[in-house]
């Protein structure tokens, strides 16, 4: 089995963990794990995809490398704002559910 | 269908600059709003949006006088490695498109979103005004980009402005809402990415003519394909992945949801459009283009059912949104590879008309929902009464925006829809066209049943507001030009072809 074989299993090990853990889990900061987990998973396959392009001569193909740091970037910031808004909402509601739909009155 | 022409456009076309400008001139004023406070901060996104509007109609009368699309290779890095923008004559519509609601919006929110003078600075306005900015920003990148990385950095920076809109009133529900979009947005890009990582891995760039160009039907190309679309349809909320759209637009304040309502799920729709029919047309296999017409059909469906059956005016509004997006879907069978040319065209047309018709309705609806919230000081529908005494205007809007949901001639709607079902009959799809009609009917019923509470008497005790002419006037104005559309001859639009390859 060839190291690109094993991340590549890996990666999409983790995407398969996460998308369960996504549905599964009903708390928004689990989502939350599960999301940050998936998008490890992608990154790890951007790796994958840059040994394996890699062009003779080169330990790796850069762009997927460049363009990885972006993503991480991204997943980030998209955490960020979420636990932002979690917070807020623990404050305002006592609790951090998505689940309770709002009763209409 | 309609290839992109082979390759044809690598050089930056006079005019370029304007895309870059489109793109760049948002952000800088966004931060500008930032260095300077938001005392200012109203003046200069009005004034920013103006020279968007400018840009827009520049550059969409560039693309009809040379009828080939605009293109800027930026950095003069060509593709494979560099990213080149290109405007074709979608782009350019929706440019303008968006430019002209997100003035609409700016100018109706102009009064919510004031800073007062001699107290201390809210955080809100500017929160407010920043996101506008943001939002405009990454809507011209995702319409005139053409590499598939930085389509997804577009597609997060409409996520990341929208968020903060969603969320600006406060409270546990917004938040809630806010919250499961978030959720829901993240999930769809990740998945987008994975898709995005098996093209490069299979073809080396992600540029999409260069990918169309050395199209192969293998195993990582359609398991790509497939991971992009279910990550754009969770961003598009089509039926099933609607679940976290009505709270969410129903949660922002009327200026926002109407931007978000008619603009922001559109980017990600407009990605989904130039995925299957620019980078990947010839895997248009039509089994699987009928199970995206099908959630289109059920999102139809199930849309107008449950607007039909909301007791606040701005979820209605919001699910009829739901349903309408549904619509757009039609295109994706009804315009197959390999049928005649003529129905495809008119499916073609029909679908833009109906994004295109929808965005003014639809903000036309928000704005005149709001102005309705604010004089009832709620929005039950049940309670609407006395509305038509006090805002006759927001009133006509709803009704004009109706008229064109609802595909009832004349009307952009009715043009839209009527087009579509044209597709459809031509195309011997005729279940598709039964559920067009239906959501026509459908539609009918909530509108009428929100019109005839808005004309009823005053309930006893109610207190009345008074709105402004102006806000109203703004109401109208969108509304009246999804109206107007439906004066274009009932004919597939030549401006929509251009730059591809017919």
């Amino acid at each position: 089995m060839s190291a690109a074989l094993l991340f590549w299993l890996a990666g999409s090990g983790l995407i398969g963990l996460s998308v369960y853990g996504l549905i599964v889990n009903p708390h928004p900061l689990c989502k939350l794990l599960a999301l940050n987990l998936l998008g490890s998973g992608v990154f790890l396959l951007f790796g994958v995809i840059a040994r394996r392009g890699a062009s003779a001569g080169l330990g790796g193909d850069p762009v997927p490398q460049a363009l990885v740091i972006t993503g991480i970037v991204v997943a980030f910031s998209a955490t960020a704002i979420a636990v932002a808004l979690l917070l807020r909402l623990h404050t305002e509601a006592g609790e951090a559910s998505i689940d309770e739909e709002d009763g209409q009155p | 269908m309609m290839p992109l022409q082979a390759l044809a456009v690598t050089e930056t076309t006079p005019g370029g600059s304007l895309l870059v400008l489109g793109i760049v001139m948002p952000a800088v004023a966004l931060v500008a709003l930032i260095g300077l406070g938001g005392r200012g901060a109203r003046a200069i996104v009005i004034a920013a949006l103006l020279f968007q509007l400018y840009v827009a109609v520049r550059v969409a009368l560039l693309v009809a006088g040379t009828q080939s699309p605009l293109a800027y290779v930026v950095g003069g890095f060509h593709p494979p490695l560099g990213i080149t923008l290109r405007a074709d004559g979608i782009s350019a519509l929706m440019m303008v498109v968006s430019a002209a609601i997100f003035l609409a919006a700016a100018g109706f929110a102009w009064k919510d979103f004031a800073q007062p003078g001699g107290k201390p600075e809210a955080r809100a306005p500017l929160i407010f005004w920043s996101a506008m900015l943001a939002m405009a920003s990454a809507l011209n990148l995702l319409f005139t980009s053409s590499d598939l990385f930085n389509l997804y950095v577009g597609i997060e920076l409409l996520t990341f402005a929208a968020i903060p809109v969603t969320a600006i009133k406060g409270g546990a529900d917004t938040l809630r809402a806010a919250l499961r979009y978030l959720l829901f947005a993240v999930f769809g890009s990740m998945l987008y990415l994975f898709g995005i990582v098996l093209l490069y891995g299979a073809y080396g760039t992600l540029d999409i003519s260069g990918i169309a160009a050395q199209l192969q039907p293998n195993a990582a190309t359609l398991a790509a394909a497939g991971f992009v679309t279910v990550g754009l349809l969770a961003k598009t909320a089509l039926f099933p992945f609607h679940l976290w759209l009505p709270p969410a637009h129903a949660g922002a304040p009327a200026a926002g949801s109407a931007v978000l309502s008619a603009l922001v799920v559109k980017g990600s729709l407009f990605l989904l459009m130039r995925l299957w029919f620019d980078t990947f047309p010839t895997l248009r296999e039509p089994a699987d283009m009928q199970l995206l017409a099908l959630s289109g059909a059920l999102a139809v469906i199930v849309g107008s059912v449950t607007a039909l059956r909301q007791q606040r005016l701005k979820l209605l509004v919001a699910y009829s949104t739901v349903a309408q997006i549904g619509y757009m879907f039609f295109v994706f069978s009804l315009a197959p590879k390999g049928t005649g040319e003529a129905i495809a065209a008119t499916a073609w047309t029909g679908a833009w008309l109906q994004v295109v018709a929808h965005a003014f309705a639809k903000a036309g609806m928000f704005l005149a929902a709001g102005l309705a919230a604010e004089v009832l000081g709620h929005d039950r529908i049940r309670d609407l009464g006395g509305l038509s005494r006090r805002a006759p205007l927001a009133v006509l809007a709803f009704a004009l925006s109706g008229l064109s949901l609802m595909g009832l001639p004349p009307s952009g709607g009715f043009n839209a829809k009527f087009m579509l079902l044209v597709a459809a009959l031509a195309g011997g799809q005729w279940v598709w066209g039964a559920v067009i009609i239906a959501g026509g009917v459908l539609a009918g019923a909530y509108v009428f049943g929100v019109l005839a509470r808005m004309m009823a008497e005053p309930a006893a005790g109610a207190s009345l507001q008074a709105v402004g002419r102006g806000r109203q006037w703004i109401a109208l104005g969108l509304s009246a030009v999804a109206v107007l559309m439906g004066l274009l001859p009932l004919e597939p639009v030549a401006f929509l072809a251009i730059g591809r390859a017919l």
